[in-house]
């Protein structure tokens, strides 16, 4: 494709679209897919987590959808608790077949009651012994107890305990990885970041698997703290073997999405490019999921509608995703304004009329969002509001210059003075306090 | 000894020249104790003296007398008559006599029962030319004096903030008193806001807050407080961290003690002029019984100017309906109104085209490239060359004093010792 036509299909998106109609996802989340991405505890929580969103959303159809697949899947497991919450969210609504089923809460707490006796037993005969691995390996089975009845809380605090009594670098990294597996759960995400700066002081035992596990959990803790820069880098630097190796957490789709979007909010154009689009091994994750890919190329080639298009079809779904949900709306901001820098970044003059077409929106409310912008300093452009027209606005430098050496004169001017006055008084205090 | 009548006697024969006069000084110094004895008979000889030629004696005379009595002499319209000729005649004699320390003691303690004198006949205005006199002729450059304060509070009082602006143009680098300091800052600020030079009011009341204290005082509260209100109007902002040189009395007492003022500017940030005008609605008598209700109001207009200024860097053009709604003016003809004023003023550049009510916003039409401006960045480079002089001699001069010598080379030594003998202490002795 030439260059001209190009530039001209910024301005027409709907013609230059045609040439490659994606499979947009436009329709509902498919959850029995979505879920068989997932493993463990993090699986059950995800569903919920859907149930709870669709709840709000008044969707019902899907909650009841989440919330039949979260009973099946704890009743594989030994928690209790979370299956009596799930059975009183899912109210009767299922039948019969998804209602209470005492005797087997009655059973499982019975054999857990059993199981922590044994083990406690086991582990005092183990510390009056001496014996260190053992007593972290009966730590170790303790804290898998506790996570699999749903203490999280205890667990964490029992994985911890194993710390002591680690022999091996193997161990530390053990331990490591459960603490964090167990912090991602609760959402402390401080733990999250000390557990992972830890396990990557233990040089000697990193197999490559295990650092994009810790890529992932930094770039999860980075995500949470708002840090998309750095939550880009990390997600960008886990390796394509990771696979299906670590869905307790989090699943490869995920990688390319979480990584895909922070960094298209937070990268210029050169980074977004040697990075991400021309990374061999962060290509191999999008992939598996071709909206990202495709969403990201158009951003960078600059079909904005396309790329926005996309956003705007992701966006219920993201929405369901449990890291990802509070940060979307922001993401989602930085983009568009990216979008919308890079928009005007070339031109003198910009039609606000075709600008807007670009985008999709109206041109009162493109006026709205450029002035936003203008005010940060972000675009340094002014609108004609009169005939709709965006002119970039070349600061004078001169007159910039001069206009700052007048004002610095008069900020050294003040300060000298008032430093001498200053000077003067404390000289004044100390004088007066010595004749005391 | 003396006695009254030969007291008289001398001063009468002693005036005419500047050499007795000096003379004089000594022996009115002399008879102190015994005027102080005789004081009740002292007021039939006080008319016996002509005010122009022995306003200094009688002064003398006068101060000895006790204050109940000077107080129903001064009430009388001669009385006050004669200090102001009394002051006119020493700002005189300042010429003739070297300006020794004790006579400016004596002016000082004159025009201080002068300003008392006017407060209490409530005519503020009677007192303001003969204060400036006497400051004017009192001061030694850069020097405040105890009488800085007194001639601008005079001058507030008497709503002369034109006249109270003048003294407030001469730089000020030596103190004698801080709370002189304080106060005359403080005046000083409330002056230049009366004057509308807010800039100039920003520097002396921030010199109020930052200045070195020990303990929080109620100058530098009142000073924040309008602090703070100035900031809002000059600069449409206000950074609630002080600068670190700042008091740590300052730093720890001054928010808590504003928090109605940290609150207003909180609220103007937020940029709704709806929400800033119901808090201060709601506070409307603690600001009022602060007295600063009025700059209040100013910070509310101030805010429709910066919202407007702000949309002469967004747009080239824009209709007046368009600003009136992002300002949240009820009509377009407000909106005109006020980018007129604005124009006026000089604080933005535009024009409106009344028939399709459009206002089009211009570049700042200063092109640096005039004489005027040359020459003013000239005398700029000059001032701030004489004052970094000023500012190198202070520092010598700090660097030689003994008391500073002694203060820091008490705190050197306990690192001396342990950082810099590697040699260990037996051996040096």
């Amino acid at each position: 494709m030439e260059p001209d036509d190009e530039i001209y299909a910024n301005g027409e998106p709907d013609s230059s679209n045609n040439r490659n109609r994606p499979i947009i996802s436009g329709e509902q989340l498919d959850i029995e897919a979505y879920a068989g991405l997932y493993t463990g505890r993090t699986k059950i929580t995800r569903l919920l987590f859907i149930a709870d969103q669709c709840g709000q959303n008044n969707n019902t159809a899907m909650q009841m959808e989440a919330l039949r697949m979260a009973y099946e899947e704890i009743k594989k497991g030994e928690n209790t608790q979370l299956f009596r919450d799930v059975v009183h969210k899912i109210d009767g609504r299922l039948g019969d077949k998804y209602g209470m089923d005492s005797a087997w809460c009655e059973a499982v707490d019975r054999r857990a009651v059993q199981k922590k006796e044994k083990l406690e037993n086991e582990l005092n005969a183990y510390r009056t012994n001496l014996i260190k691995e053992s007593i972290r390996m009966g730590y170790n089975d303790f804290g898998d107890y506790h996570y699999t009845h749903g203490s999280l809380a205890d667990a964490f605090k029992s994985y911890v305990r194993t710390r002591d009594y680690c022999t091996t670098s193997k161990h530390v990294i053990h331990m490591c990885m459960s603490a964090i597996l167990v912090s991602i759960e609760t959402g402390q995400f401080t733990h999250v970041t000390s557990y992972i700066s830890k396990a990557e002081q233990t040089v000697d035992a990193l197999d490559p698997n295990t650092v994009s596990k810790l890529h992932c959990a930094a770039g999860l803790a980075h995500l949470d703290s708002k840090k998309y820069k750095l939550a880009a880098r990390k997600f960008l630097e886990v390796a394509p073997e990771l696979g299906n190796s670590y869905n307790e957490v989090i699943a490869p789709q995920d990688v390319a999405t979480y990584g895909g979007l922070c960094a298209l909010a937070s990268f210029d154009r050169m980074e977004l490019k040697n990075k991400v689009i021309d990374s061999i091994n962060f290509r191999n994750f999008l992939e598996l999921v071709p909206e990202v890919r495709e969403l990201i190329h158009d951003f960078y080639s600059s079909h904005y509608a396309s790329c926005l298009e996309y956003l705007g079809n992701l966006k219920a779904n993201l929405m369901l995703d449990i890291h990802l949900h509070d940060h979307v709306q922001t993401l989602y901001d930085q983009i568009r304004n990216k979008a919308l820098i890079q928009y005007t970044h070339p031109f003198v003059s910009v039609d606000l009329h075709v600008m807007a077409n670009a985008f999709k929106t109206t041109v009162a409310g493109l006026e709205k969002e450029l002035e936003a912008l203008i005010t940060d300093n972000q675009i340094q452009a002014r609108i004609d509001s009169h005939n709709k027209i965006l002119y970039a606005r070349h600061a004078d430098q001169r007159n910039a210059t001069f206009q700052r050496v007048l004002q610095t004169g008069n900020e050294f001017d003040r300060d000298v003075r008032a430093m001498l006055l200053r000077a003067n008084l404390i000289k004044l205090e100390y004088k007066a306090s010595r004749k005391l | 000894m003396y006695t009254v009548e030969s007291l008289v006697a001398q001063i009468q024969g002693l005036s005419s020249s500047a050499g007795d006069l000096s003379l004089l000084l000594t022996h009115l110094k002399q008879a102190d104790e015994f005027l102080h004895n005789e004081s009740t008979r002292l007021f039939p000889f006080l008319e016996q003296l002509d005010p122009t030629l022995h306003s200094l004696e009688r002064q003398a005379l006068l101060g000895q007398s006790p204050m109940s009595k000077r107080e129903d002499w001064f009430c009388s319209s001669p009385g006050f008559s004669h200090l102001v000729l009394q002051i006119r005649f020493y700002c005189f004699s300042m010429h003739l006599i070297d300006a020794s320390y004790l006579f400016e003691v004596v002016v000082i303690a004159v025009c201080k029962s002068f300003k008392d004198q006017v407060l209490m006949l409530e005519a503020p205005i009677r007192g303001v030319v003969p204060l400036l006199e006497a400051v004017k002729k009192l001061r030694s450059s850069e020097h405040l004096t105890t009488l800085h304060p007194d001639f601008l509070q005079i001058c507030l009082l008497a709503k002369c903030y034109k006249t109270g602006f003048s003294i407030l143009e001469d730089d000020i680098f030596e103190v004698d008193q801080p709370r002189d300091f304080y106060l005359y800052c403080y005046y000083g600020g409330m002056i230049c806001i009366g004057q509308k030079r807010f800039q100039k009011a920003l520097e002396l009341l921030h010199n109020v807050v930052t200045a070195p204290m020990s303990s929080i005082n109620a100058i530098a509260v009142e000073a924040f407080k309008k602090y703070v209100l100035v900031s809002l109007i000059y600069n449409g902002q206000f950074s609630t961290s002080l600068p670190k040189y700042t008091s740590s009395a300052a730093q720890r007492n001054l928010k808590t003690l504003c928090q109605l003022y940290i609150e207003l500017a909180n609220t103007y940030s937020i940029g709704k002029i709806s929400e800033l005008e119901t808090y201060i609605q709601t506070n409307r008598e603690k600001f009022d019984s602060d007295n600063n209700l009025g700059l209040v109001k100013q910070v509310v207009s101030s805010m429709y100017k910066r919202n407007i200024q702000r949309l002469t860097q967004t747009y080239l053009t824009l209709s007046l309906q368009d600003i009136a709604n992002t300002v949240q003016l009820s009509s377009p003809k407000e909106a005109e109104m006020h980018v007129l004023q604005m124009i006026q003023d000089g604080e933005i550049y535009a024009t409106i085209n009344q028939r399709d009510g459009m206002v089009r916003f211009l570049e700042d039409p200063e092109q640096y490239k005039t004489c005027e401006m040359i020459e003013h960045i000239d005398s700029s480079i000059q001032r701030i060359m004489t004052l970094s002089k000023k500012l190198t001699a202070m520092d010598e001069l700090i660097s030689c004093d003994p008391l500073y010598l002694a203060k820091v080379g008490r705190e050197r030594q306990r690192f001396d010792f342990d950082d810099f003998d590697s040699v260990p202490q037996k051996f040096n002795i």
